[in-house]
């Protein structure tokens, strides 16, 4: 096995161009690879995002089209100084949190049942990905429609006699339920991918010293997968942050679980308030740039995907 | 650590394996015992949901709202109805082409991006690294806006090209990650020894890399294909009519019998059709769609 390891290196040595004319050639093969990605890319995020700060300094309605003008900060004051924001950034926050530690959590357990399982692994893989693959709108109606009192099959099993849809507390239990159950072969799969990097002979020898599983599990296993940890829980968190499918289907944002990004939809495309949709985008935007930007420098998140530091 | 520690432990592991050699019977069946409790709980937790949509669906309008899981009164009725309604079938076409359009795109357009990333030499790796990590985190909705607006001055506005650009466009970063770990994986020599026999390297990435590249191109199709065929947020903000709206944004707007009902079968059978697809593309690729999110995911 080594002998084999050691006459194919995994890694490929970098190269180093002997000649000029065959590293500048290198250079323009790269700039036409990657240009076109590199052009789409930023074309379609970067303009509208620059067209959202324009938008969000005006005043743009396009049920007044006439009265647009410059005015200022006056949406973000707008926003800002309305309770409305100011709850659904908590609603957002509620669901963030409660559904991306549960996750994590359940991923956690599911990563380790499909890293060692001994039975049916195929089958568990499979499975698993069921969550995974379906459309997200039909998750949302899968679960509505099972909570729903008209329909459910929940409220019967649990005997309940009113609505848990037509109350705040139901209606977040559901909601987040239904994230839950979409998100965390995901976050299963991210851990999975952490889980492969520690060593079998690490486990074995700690097992041996008299470490019990769990010792075991916290002093090997979670320090050693760290940064995948860290890169799963920030992709998972800023998908949560962005919630709006689930919300929109249940309720679109009524018995207060209105969410940001139900926010933005709502005074964007319902109200075709462009100006204070496009500040509300803007606004959300910063959130997630803050969120990733704490992950990545306060908990040195190392995120370098596919070896993109060039190991 | 000293040499005498040393052989020591390794004399306990012996004994260890030893021990677990003996115990070997009662120990299996204990675990397998355990991993099939786990195996079950994880087949009942992700099925339920998708059987009760399946169930539903079977459900005659009458008993529709019983709440029971099994119905009481079985049909097919439901499916029959919503393929007869144009708004479902067309929704069918466009969320087909819209999303194997936009997912080729990507596949091309990455692959392109990956080998470079992957392979070659060039400044600026950092920045499109970064570029490629930005759009990854980026929040859909607060592009709905801007898009919305321009789409309705350059009248791309509830049509195909309108949705495909931006599930393209989110659908490369990940494409990029995954297609740059697969390239890395491909054997670096293969493609010297064709520059050595006087390919370019263009000629050495098409002849040479492509072919070797397959498995990681279509894993990274059927990845893509999941995520442009899922998305509901663009569809529902930037179609408006049976032209460009695809399943999803279909069916949020079925239409029930009276303003008060809700269509409960067709928008059961609509889910579950939409949902066949990826459920086969899932069970048949699962090694790979693994494989290629745990590559393209992290290597911290």
């Amino acid at each position: 096995m080594s002998a084999v390891a050691a006459e194919t290196p995994a890694a490929p040595k970098p190269r180093r161009p002997q000649l000029t004319g065959r590293a500048r050639s290198e250079r323009r093969l790269a700039a036409m690879l990657v240009g076109p990605a590199a052009i789409v890319m930023i074309a379609v995020t970067a303009y509208p995002i620059i067209d959202a700060i324009v938008l969000s300094l005006q005043r743009s309605d396009l049920r007044f089209p006439n009265q647009s003008k410059f005015i200022g900060l006056s949406n973000y004051g707008h926003v800002l100084s309305a309770p409305v924001w100011w709850q659904d950034v908590l609603h957002t926050a509620i669901i963030t949190v409660v559904s991306v530690s549960i996750q994590f959590v359940l991923g956690m357990a599911l990563a380790l049942v499909m890293h060692r399982t001994l039975v049916a692994r195929g089958l568990v893989r499979a499975v698993a990905l069921i969550p995974y693959g379906i459309v997200a709108v039909v998750a949302a109606y899968s679960w509505e429609l099972a909570w729903s009192l008209n329909s459910g099959w929940i409220p019967k099993l649990l005997g309940l006699t009113g609505d848990p849809l037509s109350h705040t507390f139901g209606t977040y239990i559901a909601i987040i339920i239904t994230e839950i159950w979409k998100n965390t072969p995901f976050m299963a799969l991210l851990l999975l991918a952490g889980l492969a990097l520690v060593p079998d002979e690490l486990l074995e020898a700690a097992k041996v010293d008299g470490a019990s599983a769990w010792q075991r599990f916290m002093r090997i296993t979670v320090p050693l997968m760290k940064p995948a940890i860290l890169v799963a829980l920030l992709f998972r968190t800023l998908d949560a942050f962005r919630i709006f499918d689930t919300i929109y289907i249940f309720n679109q944002g009524a018995q207060g679980t209105e969410s940001i990004s139900m926010l933005n939809y709502s005074t964007l495309l319902d109200r075709l308030n462009l100006g204070l949709g496009s500040a509300v985008s803007v606004l959300l935007f910063l959130f997630v740039a803050l969120i990733a930007f704490v992950f990545i420098k306060g908990f040195g998140a190392g995120v370098a995907p596919g070896g993109a530091t060039g190991r | 650590m000293s040499v005498g520690e040393a052989t020591g432990r390794r004399a306990a592991a012996a004994r260890a394996r030893a021990g677990q050699r003996t115990g070997f019977v009662s120990e299996s069946v204990k675990r397998t015992t355990g991993w099939s409790a786990a195996l079950v709980v994880v087949l009942v937790l992700s099925l339920v949901p998708v059987l009760w949509i399946v169930m539903l669906s079977l459900k005659t309008p009458a008993t529709a709202t019983d709440g029971s899981f099994i119905p009481h009164q079985w049909t097919l009725s439901n499916y029959s109805d919503i393929f007869k309604t144009g708004i479902f079938t067309s929704a069918l076409r466009n969320s087909i082409g819209i999303a194997l359009i936009s997912t080729a795109l990507a596949v091309i357009i990455a692959s392109a991006a990956a080998y470079a990333i992957a392979r070659l030499d060039f400044p600026g790796k950092r920045v499109i690294l970064a570029v490629v990590l930005g759009v990854a985190m980026f929040p859909q909705i607060s592009l709905v806006g801007p898009l919305y607006n321009l789409w309705r001055q350059i009248g791309l506005y509830d049509t195909w090209p309108g949705l495909i650009i931006p599930y393209m466009t989110f659908a490369l970063p990940l494409s990029i990650f995954v297609l740059s770990s697969f390239f890395r994986e491909i054997p670096w020599e293969l493609e010297q020894a064709a520059e050595v026999d006087g390919a370019t390297p263009f000629q050495a990435f098409r002849k040479v890399i492509v072919p070797l590249a397959m498995p990681g191109l279509v894993t990274t199709f059927i990845i893509v294909f999941i995520i442009c065929w899922n998305d509901f947020v663009f569809a529902i903000s930037l179609t408006s009519t049976t032209r460009a709206e695809t399943v999803p944004a279909a069916i949020s707007t079925f239409p029930g019998v009276s303003q008060f009902t809700v269509p409960y079968g067709d928008i059961a059978a609509a889910a579950v059709v939409v949902t066949v697809p990826v459920m086969l593309l899932v069970l048949l690729f699962q090694r790979r769609i693994v494989a290629g999110l745990t590559a393209g995911a992290v290597k911290g």
